[in-house]
């Protein structure tokens, strides 16, 4: 536990000496990743569900945000709070609708549902199509810390990351999170020890869809703009991917595979151009196919046989 | 007669015709996927991958080799096919044993690496792919203008899925397929090579997106997006469908194509939409799907 | 809350343009960074590939030699980027350059979304950003800001241009086929306006995406509309596929087709046996004079094509910019933005020119027709020169642009 705390308390003191060493806007879209993703393994890894659609609540907190925030001139905590709110009533939605069917056809529902959101993102009137939601002020944070400064923001955009990291974990910890555990391992005796199934993997979805809704409403902010690539399919994969990479049911995995990920397409991106997807698939492929635990569980699994051995 | 419904009957007729040009590649499309999902359990996302190879094949052997359109339509499917084997061979057949999402994700990698291959040497851009002289022009109707391309893509791809429909249910082949669907040891144990066949399985359900690729190649543009564009509507298609039956997924894909359609001329807005809502009505009812069993 | 930002970047551009006074006169050669970084950004592998892309990058570097290579004995250097058609790539990209990499001016930039997200973070960080690429009017009206200069040609005069001269022939009765996107929306608004202030209709509209995989089903509805002429309100690859798929559907047997935006590369696709008759605005062709030809010739040795109006206009601003530095002393943005827009620009783009409060860039604009096959003589000769339209008239008057820089 004492082990665990040091960790802890090195990450944080990474993560607040970060701007002064990378770039801001990269540290902070690795932030917005890693909480999506840590949304995103709450369902797959803990309660074992694949959703294929987390594009759709990223994208939709980002638009209601900007929306919010440019045209009714909200302060940045209610457009925060407002987006995040969407993607909760959109999770719930998709929510009701997926959880009809499980495995493969839940994925492929989440997707498909996700891909609607997407055309209606294309063809709603405030979301400005193709051309994206731009030009959103960052504006003052509770009216005084002015949030156009990089670093300022920055800070902010850590405190929501630790904040939703310590529910996420919370959560995991909790009774509630027990029984999620119990329904991924065995939902048919989840459901003959009395336990109403569907209403815990409704709740664990919607919470799911809520923490990243926060990531997308935080990364418009960021960037000061939503556009189609939030919503888009392919950020559904992509989200994927950094669970898998980093370990899917570890609390840190997804935080080093959005890292890393976000990080090799910020650094890819020029010198092989289209050849990025090439490698994020690879990766997958490379994944499945023989590192199935990711490098946390991986990790994690080595330290144990260490401390076995021993 | 000139107008339905405040229509005119041209643009009414000509997107009926459009919708069944879609249909018939949903058709075909939904239909590879049930046959391997049937077999090996898994979603072959890669789909829409193979489906863009097919044509990026016929657009190569043209341009590079001079091999024209009749010849592709049999060499591209063989081609896809054959690419499909290796990877079950060499990547699928380890993930039988585990959760069915693995073998999801792994077709996920597959087409994005598939995607962006294509995409790096030829852009997003499309590549144009000339009609074959034999199907140039139109039939003037009279009250409408049908492209003769159009109307071949119908007639072959409901040939094709006629044949595959009568190959699986109907065949000694096919009876041998279905077993090994509904109890593989079993199967295995009346001396039929099962791993065989749902190599060959595989290798089928993916060879007939890339003859659905060739059939496109001419109407449509040959671009690496191409694929991506059209896999997740056949998604929809299938959860609709559901995938118990073969005949189930052929005649899914078709109504949605002219739903579609129809939408176009009523209310073009939604035509992008209409296939999830309809998705979301069935899950509603009918869960499993229209032509699904409950497992 | 719109008018407190207008009147921040009013006092904003006053205040620059008070700094900038100052600055260029009271130093001399002084660069930030000890170098002038030029990054080229623009479609390098998809439907705009042909008009700006990797040839952008070759014009931009051709300006660089002629301008010698090097500005107060310090280096020049031109990287470049592909925003892929996409806002949100294209404006991070463009903040990274400016935080982290020291570029100076952005130049190109086609597809008027990602025009139009630059445009916005060039103002944001006080840097130079030459357009090229895109027509959105919307850039030296709603979205002007005081470090942005839109170069080469805009919708109001492609509309004002070829929509004219259709409307000027008998084409009264429009139907638009539009790429869904900012530039689409406005080259359809502003050829609307003029099909209308001449006395014709507009049947209807129908949109279509980026790069859209199929046009025959918005074919078909333009075919019902009967309308005589459908306006092609798209560009790039999203024209070459559109005007395939009328020919498919037989729409040329009773309807015209009006390319609003057509660059040499797509006639080049097309063929003139297609293409031919086709009326065109154009900002520049490489076989109007010697000057033109000598810079097309160039061009065509490293790239194996001629240049479209756009690597023209990227060669041209670099070349203007660079100048500008020069007479300004200093590679900061409001002094060298206030030097540009003192100075003519006279080079084998335009005689002329000069650019506006507003940043539009004004200077001759040119009607064309597209040879048949008979007229053409050579490669790449393919269009023949119907009119000039003078600066003044080609350009939408400064007294109707909706930009607050503009002092009314």
């Amino acid at each position: 536990m004492n082990r665990q705390t040091l960790g802890y308390g090195l990450l944080l003191a990474l993560g607040i000496a970060a701007p002064i060493l990378v770039y801001p806007i990269l540290v902070m879209k690795v932030l917005c990743f890693a909480l999506f993703a840590c949304a995103f393994n709450l369902l797959i890894g803990y309660t074992g569900l694949l959703s294929f659609g987390h594009a759709a609540f990223l994208g939709a907190a980002g638009y209601v945000a900007g929306h919010a925030i440019k045209v009714w001139e909200f302060p940045p905590e209610l457009g925060l709070l407002l987006g995040t709110l969407t993607s909760a009533v959109l999770g719930w939605i998709f929510g009701v609708l997926a959880i009809r069917r499980a495995g493969i056809y839940f994925a492929m529902i989440t997707l498909a549902l996700a891909q609607m959101m997407y055309f209606i993102f294309l063809q709603a009137p405030f979301t400005g199509a193709e051309d994206g939601l731009q030009g959103v002020p960052r504006g003052k944070l509770l009216g005084f810390v002015d949030l156009s400064n990089d670093i300022n923001l920055y800070y902010v955009v850590l405190t929501i990351f630790i904040f939703a990291f310590w529910l996420i974990h919370r959560t995991i910890h909790s009774p509630f999170g027990q029984v999620l555990k119990a329904i991924r391992e065995n939902e048919a005796r989840a459901i003959s020890l009395g336990y109403d199934v569907a209403k815990y993997k409704l709740l664990a979805f919607v919470l799911s869809a809520t923490l990243a809704g926060l990531a997308g409403a935080t990364k418009m902010l960021v960037f000061r703009f939503a556009t189609l690539t939030d919503a888009h399919w392919h950020t559904s994969g992509e989200v994927v991917l950094m669970t898998l990479l980093g370990g899917m049911g570890t609390v840190l995995g997804p935080v080093v595979g959005a890292g890393i990920i976000v990080t090799l397409q910020d650094q890819l991106a020029d010198k092989v151009g289209s050849l990025v997807t090439v490698i994020m698939g690879a990766i997958f492929v490379v994944c499945v196919l023989v590192f199935r635990r990711g490098i946390v569980g991986e990790l994690g699994a080595l330290y144990k046989r260490v401390i076995g051995t021993r | 007669m000139s107008e339905v419904f405040g229509v005119p009957v041209q643009a009414l007729l000509g997107q009926l015709m459009l919708g069944l040009v879609n249909g018939s590649f949903y058709a075909m499309l939904s239909l590879g996927l049930a046959v391997i999902f049937g077999m090996l359990n898994i979603i072959n996302f890669a789909h829409g991958a193979f489906y863009m190879m097919g044509a990026f094949i016929a657009w190569m052997g043209l341009e590079y080799l001079g091999i024209g359109y009749w010849w592709s339509l049999f060499l591209a499917p063989v081609g896809v096919g054959l690419l499909g084997i290796a990877i079950e061979r060499s990547m699928l057949q380890w993930l039988y044993k585990l959760d069915h999402l693995y073998g999801l994700l792994l077709t996920f990698g597959l087409a994005l690496v598939l995607e962006g291959l294509f995409r790096d040497l030829y852009g997003v851009s499309g590549q144009p792919y000339t009609i074959p002289d034999e199907l140039t022009g139109a039939f003037n109707l009279g009250f409408m203008f049908l492209p003769k391309y159009r109307a071949w893509i119908i007639v072959s791809s409901l040939t094709v899925c006629f044949f595959t429909w009568f190959m699986i249910e109907k065949t000694r082949l096919g009876a041998y397929l279905r077993a090994a669907t509904e109890n593989p040891r079993l199967t295995q144990a009346f001396g039929i090579n099962v791993p065989l066949m749902v190599m060959l399985t595989y290798g089928f359900g993916v060879a007939l997106a890339g003859f659905a690729g060739v059939l496109a190649a001419p109407a449509l543009q040959v671009s690496p997006l191409m694929g991506s564009h059209l896999i997740i509507v056949v998604f929809a298609v299938v959860v609709i469908g559901g995938m118990g039956s073969i005949l189930g997924s052929i005649l899914t894909g078709l109504g949605l194509g002219v739903i579609e359609g129809l939408t176009k001329v009523f209310y073009p807005e939604a035509s992008a939409t209409v296939v999830f809502f309809i998705m979301v009505l069935v899950l509603l009812l009918r869960p499993a799907g229209l032509f699904g069993r409950e497992k | 809350m719109k008018r407190k930002i207008m009147s921040t970047t009013i006092h904003a551009a006053l205040l620059s343009m008070a700094l900038a006074g100052g600055q260029a006169q009271a130093q001399s050669g002084k660069l930030s960074g000890d170098m002038v970084k030029i990054g080229v950004m623009n479609d390098m592998s998809g439907l705009y590939a042909d008009i700006g892309g990797p040839g952008s990058v070759e014009a931009a570097k051709m300006a660089v030699a002629d301008f010698g290579g090097k500005i107060f004995g310090k280096p020049i250097e031109v990287v470049a980027a592909d925003h892929q058609n996409k806002p949100d790539v294209g404006a991070s990209k463009a903040r990274e350059w400016f935080d982290a990499q020291g570029v100076d001016m952005i130049v190109d930039v086609p597809t008027s979304s990602v025009g139009i997200a630059v445009a916005k973070v060039a103002n944001e960080k006080k840097r130079a950003y030459m357009n090229t690429g895109s027509a959105s009017k919307a850039l030296t009206n709603e979205e002007c800001n005081p470090y942005t200069v839109h170069y080469a040609y805009d919708t109001y005069a492609l509309a004002n241009g070829t929509g004219k001269a259709i409307v000027e022939t008998g084409g009264k009765s429009w139907f638009f086929l539009t790429a869904d996107y900012a530039f689409g929306h406005a080259l359809e608004q502003d050829t609307a306006a003029v099909v209308k202030a001449s006395g014709g209709e507009v049947k209807g509209v129908v949109r279509h995406p980026l790069n859209a995989p199929d046009f025959s089903s918005f074919l078909l509805q333009a075919q019902a509309s009967k309308a005589q002429i459908i306006g092609l309100a798209n560009a790039g690859g999203d024209t070459i596929n559109s005007v395939k798929a009328a020919n498919e559907f037989g729409l040329t047997k009773n309807q015209t087709l009006a390319g609003l935006l057509i660059f040499i590369s797509d006639i080049h696709s097309l063929g003139l046996k297609t293409a031919q008759g086709m009326l065109l605005t154009d900002a520049w062709y490489w076989d109007m004079n010697d000057e033109t030809r000598k810079f097309g010739r160039r061009f065509f040795e490293k790239m194996k094509r001629m240049p479209s109006f756009d690597q023209a206009a990227v060669y041209s601003s670099v070349l203007t910019y660079l100048k500008a530095i020069q007479a300004a002393g200093t590679d900061d943005a409001d002094a060298v933005m206030a030097q540009m827009k003192k100075a003519k620009i006279n080079d084998m783009f335009a005689k002329n020119g000069y650019i506006r409060a507003d940043g539009r860039m004004v200077h001759d604009m040119y009607l064309m027709q597209v040879k048949t096959p008979e007229e053409s003589k050579y490669p790449w000769d393919y269009f023949k020169l119907k009119k000039v339209i003078p600066a003044e008239q080609a350009f939408q008057p400064l007294s109707l642009s909706k930009c607050p820089l503009v002092k009314k």
